[in-house]
């Protein structure tokens, strides 16, 4: 059963570069400015989480993810300064939780990382790993990972990093870090997050939300397997809200089509069609339209899954800063108080 | 043949969408990973209840109908002796994400397809399944005559396999486009414009009928002459 008052809403970022009115792009450094104030702007409107995406292309502003939140710590109070996803897979673990207990002091313990693979491989060459060992890399730095977050001297040896021999690592910080591990589509990787005893974010890039029902039960089995504690559910998905529906629709219609066949162009995937667009936005994973519309679909996805919190993932392709400040506005002054409305009201009904 | 027992090699998210689809089209199902059933049990208990999790070689002896939905990387793991006589459906791509160098897992005079048949040279390839997302295979998948029913692609160098084939594919919830060249599997892999699309059978076959004049149509013959 969801409860109302512990709902958690987030917005994420990837970082896509921010246009101009006339069309013209800002540069990635104007980007990145740009983030550090929707921080500000989110965590002034009551926004739970902010998250932000590690890329390295020319689409997308941060690589850093962790620099840009050291900027929004100290000009916020009580949003949490997520990553959406850290690439743990070529990263190092070590350097992963001296990044984030830095920046949980800065924040007065408001830090969260959250793990993934990540969708993009680039990450893999230019640090030097191996893409066919993505499914090693990322259990044996989960593994070191999971040690290092108990934040005792560890003592560890593994395939692809140097020992440990009972090592502290610094700084300690004041209370655990708050660690989710976000999946994707793939049965292994929710046992694995059970496994760990890690909270999981899910990542419905497309599709119905509600076929990921089954997942959820999966994790809770797994855990229970593994004597682990399990947590609500959290789920992150695209989407873009306006004053006009229509509006809402062709500002996401062209800036999302933009970002995915980019992105498809060099997986070999074809271009997104205007039917799979709006079925996208009718009855799959993106929320797209005017409030009433997009606070109808997240109470939706989250009563169907039974989520403590949602995210939505906003700025895709080029979108003005207009444009992107009025749907942190609409998302958090409309939108998350009508979710929690209408799941109040459901329950109440029940 | 009207076949009763379906076997999917690959647990992971097409295999499970497809014992998905198979399960609710009446059909026996079972589905092994690359190791021990304990690997997959609590997954296609929970996932797909009903379908029976085993390990190859079991899966191979008790089905009519196979289906590859691993990596293509990892074909060559399955030996061609245990395949043998089956009809075996090629639901694979080439994905450099999973796959790792293309060099290292095609060459480069052949379609991924024809390379599969090849190394199974005692089975009956029929491609198919490949071409269309996990999730638009699961939440697309409609009765035969729903309106805008998805179409998929279905190829293979034996004609009555493809028959086969192809009248599987509608009771698993799609139009099938039949062609009667494995090699012609090429034209719904990654790059072509049918890859990665949910179209119908009327755009679909559009598609077909004019590749040689889409991009990567064009691409396909000018590798093909060097
Ligand atoms: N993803 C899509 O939307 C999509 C759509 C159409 C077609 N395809 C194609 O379908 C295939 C599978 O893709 P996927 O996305 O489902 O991949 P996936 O989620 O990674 O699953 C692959 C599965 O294959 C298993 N496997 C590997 N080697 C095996 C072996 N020798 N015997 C039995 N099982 C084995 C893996 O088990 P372990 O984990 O134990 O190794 C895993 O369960 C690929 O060729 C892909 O190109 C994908």
């Amino acid at each position: 059963m969801v409860d109302v008052n512990k709902l958690e809403f987030g917005i994420e970022t990837f970082g896509d570069i921010v246009a101009n009115e006339d069309g013209s792009l800002k540069t990635a450094a104007e980007s990145i400015r740009q983030i550090v104030h929707e921080g500000e702007l989110a965590d002034k409107l009551g926004i739970n989480v902010i998250g932000v995406g590690e890329h390295h292309r020319p689409d997308y502003s941060v690589s850093s993810p962790e620099t840009v939140l050291a900027a929004i710590a100290p000009v916020t109070k009580q949003i949490k300064l997520a990553t959406a996803v850290t690439v743990l897979s070529s990263d190092d673990p070590v350097r992963v939780y001296e990044r984030f207990a830095t920046l949980d002091g800065l924040s007065n313990g408001r830090a969260q990382v959250m793990l993934g693979r990540g969708s993009f491989t680039e990450s893999f060459p230019l640090f030097g790993y191996d893409l066919t060992d993505y499914d090693d890399l990322f259990n044996e730095k989960l593994e070191l990972f999971d040690l290092l977050r108990k934040e005792d001297a560890v003592t560890w040896s593994g395939k692809f990093r140097a020992e440990l021999k009972n090592q502290e690592v610094y700084p300690k910080t004041e209370k655990e870090l708050e660690t989710y591990i976000g999946i994707g589509g793939s049965p292994e990787s929710i046992i694995r997050a059970a496994k760990f005893g890690y909270k999981v974010i899910i990542a419905i890039i497309g599709g119905q939300a509600e076929r990921f029902k089954p997942y959820i039960e999966l994790y809770r089995r797994a855990a229970q397997r593994n004597d682990m504690p399990t947590y609500p559910v959290a789920v992150h998905s695209h989407g873009f809200i306006a004053d006009d529906k229509d509006e809402a629709v062709e500002v996401a219609f062209k800036n999302i089509k933009a970002n995915f066949d980019r992105i498809g162009l060099t997986r070999g995937w074809a271009p997104m069609s205007r039917e799979q667009f709006d079925n996208e936005t009718k009855v799959g994973s993106f929320y797209v339209g005017d409030p009433e519309t997009v606070a109808q679909r997240i109470a939706h996805t989250i009563d169907q899954l039974d989520l403590g919190r949602f995210d939505l993932v906003y700025g895709a392709g080029n979108q003005t800063a207009a444009q992107r400040e009025r749907m942190i506005e609409l998302y958090a002054t409309k939108v998350i108080p009508r979710v929690k409305e209408i799941l109040a009201n459901k329950e109440a009904s029940k | 043949m009207q076949f009763k027992k379906i076997g999917i090699i690959g647990a992971g998210k097409v295999g499970i969408v497809l014992a998905g689809l198979a399960l609710q089209a009446g059909y026996e199902v079972r589905i092994s990973g690359s190791g021990s059933v304990k690997k997959i049990d609590l997954t296609i208990d929970t996932l797909v209840p009903g379908a029976i999790a085993t390990e190859n070689a079991d899966l191979i002896a008790n089905s009519d109908l196979i289906i590859l939905a691993i990596p293509l990387s990892r074909y060559k793991n399955i030996a061609p002796k245990l395949l043998k006589n089956k009809l075996v459906i090629d639901a694979m791509n080439y994905w450099w994400e999973t796959d790792g160098n293309r060099e290292e897992v095609l060459s480069p005079d052949s379609t991924s397809s024809e390379q599969v048949q090849n190394y199974f040279k005692d089975s009956t390839i029929v491609k198919t399944f490949n071409h269309m997302g996990y999730h638009n295979l699961q939440d697309e998948a409609k009765p035969q005559g729903a309106p805008n029913r998805k179409s998929l692609f279905v190829t293979g160098d034996n004609p009555q396999a493809v028959d086969q084939v192809a009248e599987f594919v509608n009771t698993m919830g799609f139009d099938p486009v039949v062609h009667y060249h494995l090699e012609d599997g090429i034209m719904t892999e990654p790059g072509s414009p049918l890859f990665g699309a949910s179209l119908n059978a009327t755009d679909l076959n559009d598609v077909i009928e004019n590749f040689a004049d889409t991009d990567f149509g064009k691409q396909i013959a000018a590798a093909k002459k060097k």
